[in-house]
């Protein structure tokens, strides 16, 4: 017996296509998705021992002989389900810019500097609570070249899997109080309703005396419905 | 359905050109360890040995080369590898950016799978994500020829004049292609599952 997941809510994710955001133009899907009912498929295995503790510690993992520059920051949260069920082992994988706005892949060409003791890439399993927990820098805006005079807001990229196939979900993280966030195409993209679950919250009792700020983000990943079962 | 009283799921956002080294470290050439790789078979593996490749195309028909593919999928014996017990040494998930190989191909080495059960034909679970996607999206690929395809429920609920969009054909002994077109006439049947 499987449970099967409440259907993705489309009223809450950005569409295909998007006027402000360029690149969906011609990468978007846009013949009409087709419905699959009944099926309901676990999660990947993936290389739980590949996951190693300081693989959540960005500012250790990318260091050669020093600290990363900026601002030491803590970002932790749960993973739930819609019905506010903790999601235990789920893979939360993340990527960000470093402090200046400059990621380390090749194709970045944004003439800001490298940190040669900053890396970018994180991963964690959540707990039996369904929390995650990363240490890193708070990454820095970055321009880009969807319009005149374009910066992405300061955002860290989170990858997931839940327990089942369907709850995959890749989103962004946003800061508190971020100006750019009202002029970024990328966020606006998403139904005006549901942005705001994507920006991370300052705290107060996350924050380590004399360390590190804390952010909270709690992410929500489609409920298993109880009303529908299937043999399987 | 969706009721008041659930929790608002949390929006999906683009993954960007910059998930290389975050999400398929290895292949990219940066120094730390893939949780998961496009070589997904080792010798020790059971099962008929193949290579799926293909290429991401957008609605110009020009390749994607920012394109992460992810594929999931039973092994040899139709299982996945939650099931406690079977082979556990192939995990049956892969991933591969389009960023590598150039013209936007992907290429996983991996095993065949068997049809889960008897009901379905055997095929791959894919999530295509690349930047200028908001949202991942959904597809499968089956293998052109095998008798089993329109009777899958899944392929069953497919238009029939849209099905070969996702059957895989064999280019060599081995070696089954599939490309995934973003959009246009021939625009890759992506589900809502």
């Amino acid at each position: 017996m499987v449970k099967l997941l409440n259907p993705r809510d489309f009223s809450s994710h950005p569409g295909y296509i998007d006027k402000g955001y360029r690149s969906t133009a011609l990468r978007g899907p846009t013949k009409p998705l087709i419905p699959v009912r009944g099926v309901s498929l676990a999660a990947p295995v993936y290389g739980h021992d590949r996951i190693a503790p300081a693989d959540a510690d960005l500012t250790l993992n990318g260091r050669k002989d020093a600290e990363p520059l900026g601002e030491r920051i803590i970002v932790t949260g749960r993973v739930l389900d819609e019905n506010g069920r903790p999601l235990a082992g789920a893979l939360v994988e993340i990527w960000q810019a470093n402090a200046a706005g400059r990621y380390v892949h090749v194709v970045d060409q944004h003439a800001a500097p490298l940190d040669p003791n900053f890396f970018g890439g994180g991963r964690c399993v959540t707990d039996e609570q369904g929390r995650y927990r990363f240490l890193t820098i708070k990454p820095g805006a970055y321009p880009w070249g969807n319009h005149f005079n374009a910066w992405r807001p300061n955002h860290i990229h989170f990858s997931l899997f839940g327990h089942q196939f369907g709850q995959r979900l890749v989103t962004q993280m946003y800061f508190p109080g971020d100006p750019l966030l009202a002029l970024d195409p990328i966020y606006l993209g998403v139904p005006a309703k549901s942005r705001e679950r994507m920006v991370a919250h300052f705290s107060i009792d996350v924050t380590e005396e004399g360390y590190a700020l804390g952010y909270v983000f709690d992410i929500v990943l489609r409920g298993e419905n109880a009303a529908i079962w299937e043999n399987h | 359905m969706s009721g008041s009283n659930l929790l608002g799921q949390t929006p999906s956002q683009t993954v960007g050109p910059f998930f290389a080294y975050g999400l398929t470290p290895q292949q990219y050439g940066y120094d730390w360890a893939s949780i998961a790789a496009a070589d997904m078979a080792d010798q020790a593996t059971e099962g008929e040995r193949i290579t799926f490749e293909g290429q991401v195309l957008d609605g110009a028909g020009q390749p994607v080369t920012d394109a992460l593919i992810e594929i999931w999928q039973a092994d040899g014996a139709g299982s996945y590898a939650a099931a406690p017990g079977r082979n556990t040494r192939f995990t049956g998930f892969g991933r591969c950016g389009t960023g590598v190989l150039g013209d936007g191909f992907f290429r996983f080495t991996t095993i065949k799978p068997a049809a889960p059960s008897k009901a379905e034909a055997p095929h791959l679970n894919i999530i295509v994500t690349m930047r200028g996607l908001l949202m991942h999206a959904f597809t499968r690929a089956y293998f052109e020829g095998d008798t089993r395809n329109d009777a899958d429920p899944v392929m069953a609920q497919v238009p029939p004049e849209r099905r070969a969009t996702l059957l895989a054909r064999q280019t060599a002994p081995g070696t089954w292609r599939l490309d995934i077109h973003m959009q246009g006439d021939a625009e890759t049947v992506f589900f809502d599952l």
